[in-house]
């Protein structure tokens, strides 16, 4: 049961970031791909009937994560406390932007929320990002269960480790640049004219730059946990992620030369989700990794609340699952088809 | 000051007040939109289709920031209080994971196609998208109250070995009486906001002479609908939760009282100010008797004083306990006049004309929100000082590895951002209410 909501947990994960990934990426790139008020607001229609349910996955992740596994998120949201609150305010503006902008029809007033948006959406995946790597390079977990730690201290991955440093910036970058070439295939597929010509020849660079980030980010893994990869081989998941992630990946650069940007765009998906998957499966049971050693860290094991409240929990997650992915269906069937920007006065 | 404790509850305090503000409004309008959806569509009459729209306008914006002051919410549960919620995550995380799963996305959903429009989408989907939002937003109120609930009067738990909180019996946990009358007080304490606003809206035009024909549409409606909230919030649900006090917490409800002696026939105290050095309400106007009728439903009942219980079950601000609910319970009996004396006036045919009540309908508006936070600092300053009801204290509860210097710069962020968002919406939303209900979009 224990490991079921392991993975109802880390499926959720991967499934926002996949979901939230595109809207994000579309927020790191519009300033580029977008230079009129009409192409920012394709842009943002585009995005703007998703978004909101794309960062509910978030909540729901976290809401799965107190539900099973209390401890882990006391201790992590706690020990990472100020990381946590950067989160959130950049969330907050982020919202405010795509909701607010085209409310006032004013230059200057559209020209702040546009960079805001762009800033927000390029700081969270950084964000993001360093906060797994301290999940894969761990944390001071002691006998008291919890920690605090700062946002960071000599930037050498080693005790006393901070929330960046070396390792987590790298996979920070490595998350940015992803999202980025994950928006590119999403806005590829969706805009039509200008934006997509920007989009399309913005996502073969940022691709490149994902495989050679990917490279590195594996090796540094390697070199900062290495025993992340020693269940690897034994472990069907981890092969099983491991074949989605590399099928994606060549979907990808297929639906780029054949210029089948939804193919390239569920590639992309499909990469995010199973590099994640992956390291899940790598990682399992351990949540959150103590750099005092492997007694100290929390599991799903040692952290998980009792059998009865997950049954339950599962009764009511296979009832809720099928109608969310039904509002989505719905959601993606409306919007079907190339973006039209709205009227003034209308829509996003 | 130097207390992490202090600032953990003044952040989650301040932050939590701030965010209700928002999703008040938007449970109230949401009901709203449906009622005036719903007269459109069996009068045909354009004016009641031109407020559905009018509102939707106005609850987006509204809705844009009730939604991302919801996310910290989330996060310093885990943040700041995460003793609490390592001990209590096994019973309160399944509301508040019932809660994404069930309401948010549904709101999310159809926020998007309310939003997106009746032109893009089609009248029938837009319907419903308005009631998905209805439904949606009270429901993820429900699962809110229902964790709340179990802070308040835990039931449907096990206490394990190793002193966490488990989920024993999900029926009991989901249907506590406590989350049942709380929810419906609180529900109606939302309509009453909503009723307000609107009205408020409608008394401007009115007093100004624009838009006569939609503003008297939503005065009868705002009205109507308004005393029926403004009485239900009073009776039978602000009475039940009363009653529930009194028998559960009745450490607290001698605290909101400012009630020190034990005795029979209890006098209620409508004005005093609580002096807890001497241990006696000071200047108190007060009628005996009454209290003892509201608490147990005998004038000759028993209402014990703060001193027949031990001082470290004391709430810990029993001035601010007290007067959060003296303001609550006086603003609730002000609402009933008010909109009694509207609905009075409306059916004379004379409220149009009567522009002295026009003037307090307008200005009114702030006095519901004010209200229902007074009404939560009861529940939450009375609750002290458990955070669980007789299991948790709020001491135990906090993250102790945070100290004050984290917790004062994130009090002190959140304050900045918010004051920058009350402005933002606060000004896009009197920008709607000046362009007024027959607003072509175009036209902007």
């Amino acid at each position: 049961m224990e490991m079921l909501w392991f993975w109802l947990v880390s499926v959720m994960v991967a499934i926002y970031a996949v979901m939230d990934g595109f809207d994000f990426g579309a927020g790191i790139l519009h300033l580029f791909v977008a230079k009129t008020n009409a192409e920012r607001r394709e842009v943002l229609g585009a995005i703007g009937p998703f978004w909101d349910g794309n960062e509910v996955w978030l909540l729901a992740a976290g809401g799965a994560l107190f539900l099973a596994f209390p401890r882990t998120l006391a201790a992590g949201f706690s020990g990472f406390y100020l990381a946590m609150f950067l989160v959130v305010w950049t969330l907050i503006l982020r919202g405010i932007s795509i909701e607010f902008r085209s409310h006032v029809q004013d230059d200057l007033w559209r020209a702040f929320w546009d960079r805001t948006f762009a800033m927000a959406s390029m700081l969270l995946p950084i964000l993001l990002g360093a906060a797994l790597a301290n999940v894969i390079r761990g944390v001071p977990l002691d006998n008291s269960g919890y920690f605090n730690i700062p946002l960071f201290t000599d930037f050498s991955a080693k005790n006393p480790v901070g929330i960046l440093d070396w390792f987590t910036v790298l996979i920070g970058v490595f998350v940015l640049v992803t999202i980025a070439a994950h928006g590119a295939l999403f806005l590829a597929w969706k805009t039509e004219g200008p934006v997509h010509e920007r989009s399309r020849a913005l996502a073969k660079p940022l691709w490149a730059a994902v495989v050679g980030l990917w490279v590195a980010a594996t090796f540094a893994t390697r070199t900062v946990s290495p025993e992340i990869y020693s269940q690897f081989p034994g472990s069907f998941l981890a092969w099983l992620f491991f074949g989605v992630y590399l099928a994606g990946l060549a979907a990808v650069f297929y639906g780029i030369t054949q210029q089948r940007y939804l193919l390239a765009f569920l590639g992309s998906g499909a990469f995010i989700l199973g590099i994640l998957a992956t390291t899940a499966a790598c990682v399992w049971p351990v949540m959150l990794k103590s750099t005092y050693g492997p007694a100290h860290s929390l599991t799903a094991q040692n952290t998980s609340v009792g059998g009865y409240g997950l049954r339950v929990g599962l009764v009511w997650w296979l009832i809720g699952f099928p109608i969310v992915i039904g509002y989505f269906t719905l959601l993606f069937r409306i919007h079907r088809g190339k973006v039209k920007a709205a009227a003034e006065g209308q829509g996003y | 000051m130097g207390d992490p404790l202090f600032w953990h509850r003044l952040q989650f305090g301040f932050t939590v007040a701030y965010h209700y503000l928002y999703p008040q409004l938007t449970m109230g309008l949401a009901l709203f939109i449906v009622v005036f959806k719903l007269l459109g569509r069996s009068s045909g009459n354009e004016v009641y289709r031109d407020m559905a729209r009018f509102w939707i306008r106005i609850f987006g914006i509204n809705f844009a920031v009730g939604v991302v002051t919801g996310i910290p919410m989330e996060f310093q549960f885990g943040t700041n209080w995460a003793r609490f919620s390592h001990l209590s995550g096994g019973v309160i995380g399944q509301t508040l994971a019932m809660e994404g799963l069930f309401a948010f996305f549904l709101e999310s959903t159809f926020l998007g196609l309310l939003i997106w429009g009746e032109q893009k989408i089609g009248p029938k989907l837009h319907d419903l998208a308005a009631w998905a939002l209805f439904a949606g937003s009270w429901l993820s109120g429900y699962f809110i109250i229902v964790s709340n609930a179990f802070m308040q009067h835990p039931v449907g738990y096990t206490m394990a070995p190793d002193g966490t909180f488990q989920l024993a019996r999900f029926w009991t946990y989901l249907l506590n009486p406590w989350a049942i009358v709380e929810y419906l007080h609180n529900m109606m304490g939302a309509v009453v906001t909503g009723s307000f606003f609107v009205t408020a809206v409608a008394a401007y035009w009115t007093l100004k002479g624009l838009y006569v024909e939609h503003a008297r549409k939503t005065l009868q409606v705002g009205v109507a609908v308004g005393l029926l909230a403004s009485l239900l919030v009073a009776f039978p649900t602000g009475d039940q939760q009363g009653k529930l006090v009194a028998k559960h917490q009745p450490v607290s409800l001698a605290a909101m009282e400012g009630r020190f002696q034990s005795g029979t026939y209890a006098e209620l105290n409508f004005i005093g100010q609580p002096n807890l050095a001497e241990q006696k309400l000071d200047n108190p106007i007060r009628m005996p008797g009454l209290l003892s009728f509201i608490a147990y439903g005998s004038f000759s009942s028993n209402v014990k004083g703060l001193n027949d219980f031990p001082q470290e079950h004391w709430p810990t601000n029993i001035e601010l306990l007290y007067y959060s609910f003296h303001i609550m319970v006086g603003l609730g009996t002000l609402f009933i006049g008010i909109m009694g004396l509207a609905l009075l006036f409306l059916w004379k045919g004379r409220l149009e004309r009567t522009r002295p009540l026009l003037w307090v309908l307008m200005l009114a508006f702030p006095f519901p929100f004010i209200a229902n936070t007074a009404g939560w600092m009861v529940t939450e300053l009375g609750r002290q000082p458990w955070l669980i009801y007789g299991l948790l204290r709020t001491s135990a509860g906090s993250s102790h590895l945070v100290h004050a210097g984290q917790t004062v710069f994130t009090s002190l962020g959140f304050a900045g951002l918010y004051i920058v968002l009350w402005f933002l919406s606060a000004f896009l939303i009197l920008r709607e209410i000046s362009h007024g209900p027959t607003a072509t979009p175009a036209g902007h």
